[in-house]
Order: structure tokens, then sequence, then C-alpha cells
């Protein structure tokens, strides 16, 4: 397989993928069952997502400093983007230093 | 602050902050053996790192294509689930358009804004494209010496991000709690058995056990 076609293939997947849940029927999308997962499927996947992207390549400690203290930032009630800040630095830091 | 602002404001912040990213994905990729035009093919047609950064990995490590490919789609399926959510929130006039922004980032900002989802989503949307692929663009050329994301701490900001989106419905409800905790103990647990991207939407499930009770 040529390596454009691999490019092709994976841009028309994944489009073709975002746009099959948009374009569910209406009658399925107010289906209350299907209305009830959809509300709160999101939760699990980023949640999941979240674990996935932290530890999914093993534990490293300066990046897993770096959520706690998005997490001590989001308990004070920092804003959004002093959270990310946060996280990012706290991170970079203790690599920085060899911690 | 009006939410509105609040949902436009988070939408700028993810696409600058995620954004950077683009410009990892872009010295990964010509790393790997991509040409630039096929590294930016990819972040403006394909849209939606995990499956861009799985391709990259797989032409990178001389492995075979076709289930390189499948490995990409695999993580672009969950996009599909936020989708099931998003076709009540945005407008339909627009939906061919509206489909290439469906990504974890646009959907994290536009369900932790209800009421501004609209807002959320296209501000995200616009932000992280743009941020996307000229990060792409420049580390593909060379421009850019950032190759490595760890070295400031980028591989934080992802998470991060989710996190500080979810904390609120979080905060609030006790059942997105329960689910959040299924979905984390699953997708961890099947991690090092699964191939990359099936974790995450068995994570699903986690939301049905909640469905059934």
């Amino acid at each position: 397989m040529n390596l454009w076609w691999a490019v092709i293939a994976t841009c028309l997947g994944c489009y073709l993928l975002k746009y099959a849940g948009l374009a569910a029927p209406r009658k399925v999308l107010d289906h209350p069952a299907v209305k009830r997962f959809a509300t709160i499927v999101p939760v699990a996947l980023l949640a999941a997502l979240i674990a996935v992207q932290s530890f999914g390549q093993g534990f490293d400690g300066p990046r897993t400093a770096g959520l706690a203290a998005a997490v001590i930032a989001l308990l004070l009630r920092a804003p959004f983007l002093l959270v990310l800040v946060v996280a990012a630095v706290v991170t970079g830091l203790l690599r920085i230093t060899g911690m | 602050m009006t939410a509105r602002h609040d949902a436009v404001r988070a939408g700028l912040g993810v696409g600058i902050a995620v954004g950077v990213s683009g410009l990892a994905f872009g010295a990964a990729a010509v790393t790997a053996g991509l040409s630039v035009a096929q590294a930016c093919a990819l972040s403006l047609f394909a849209f939606t790192g995990a499956s861009q950064f799985a391709l990259a990995g797989v032409v990178a490590g001389g492995g075979a294509l076709v289930p390189g490919v499948a490995g990409a789609l695999l993580l672009g399926a969950r996009n599909g689930l936020y989708g099931l959510r998003l076709a009540t929130l945005l407008p339909a006039r627009f939906r061919a358009l509206t489909a290439h922004g469906v990504i974890d980032e646009t959907s994290a900002v536009a369900f932790a804004h209800p009421g501004e989802a609209r807002a959320g989503f296209y501000t995200t949307f616009a932000s992280l494209y743009v941020t996307w692929n000229v990060g792409t663009l420049l580390a593909a050329v060379g421009a850019s010496r950032v190759a490595d994301p760890t070295v400031f701490g980028l591989d934080a900001v992802g998470p991060a991000t989710f996190l500080a989106l979810l904390w609120p419905r979080l905060k609030e409800s006790a059942e997105d709690r329960k689910v959040a905790v299924a979905g984390v103990v699953i997708a961890l647990a099947a991690t090092p058995f699964l191939p990359a991207g099936i974790p995450v939407l068995l994570a699903a499930a986690g939301a049905l056990v909640v469905l059934v009770k």
C-alpha cells in the first residue's frame, strides 16, 4: 500500500466516523435511551482519555505531578487557562530539574 | 462575564494550548518518513490528533499500512459517539462542515458549556484548526525544533484540559462521577492488552452500566 493511499484512507475514514454520529436519524437521537446514553457517554470517554493520556504509556513522575497540581488548581477554583499553565509549568520544571 | 464569553475564552484557550501539539505532530510525521505534504494533508483532512499520531507511529516503525490505517480509524471512532450528543446541540445546516470539527477538544468544550455549546464548539474548532495546521506545517518544514513535547510539559496539557472541562460536571453530579470512575478503570485495565483506541471505546460501556440501573 502506497503511503499516500494510507493518508487518504485515514482522512476519509476519520471524516466519515465524525459524520456518522452527527447524521444519525432524528428518530434514533430522540429515543430516550439513546438520548441518555449520548448525554452521559462523553463523560466516560473523556475520563478514559484523561487516564490513558496520563498513564497509558507508563507512570511518569513529572506528568503525574503536573496533573496533581492541576487538580489542586481546580479545587482552588483557578480559571481554566491557569489550570493548563499550572499543569505544563509544574511538569516542565520538574523535568528540567531532573526530579 | 457572560456564559458565551466563558465558552469562547475556553475555546480560544484550548485552541492555543492544544494546538501547539500540532508542532509535535509535524515533527513526528516527517521523522517517521511522511512527506511535508502528507503530514499537512493529515492535519487538514483527518484533523484528529490521536489517529494522526497513530498512523505516523506505524510508518515510523515500518509497520504494515492496512492495519495501521485500521488502528488510526479505531482511535477516530469515539468521535462518532460525541456526534450523537452534538447532533442535538449544533445546527444541522452546516452538518458536512461541522462534522469535520467533531473531536475530543471541541466536544469537551461544547459539553462543558451547556447553553453555549455552539459558541464553544465553533470557537474551539476554528482556533484549534488554525493552530494545529500551522504547527504541523512549521514543524514539518523544520522551522521548529519542538520535536519533543515533553520538554515543556506539554504532554500534561492534554489531560489537564479534559480534566478542567469535565470538572464542573464531576463536581455537580454523583452519577457523572460514577461513570467517570468506571471509564477510568475500564480504560486503564484494558490498555495493556488491547490496541490503542479500543480501551477508550470500551470505557463507553461504563456509561451503559449507569444506564441499565
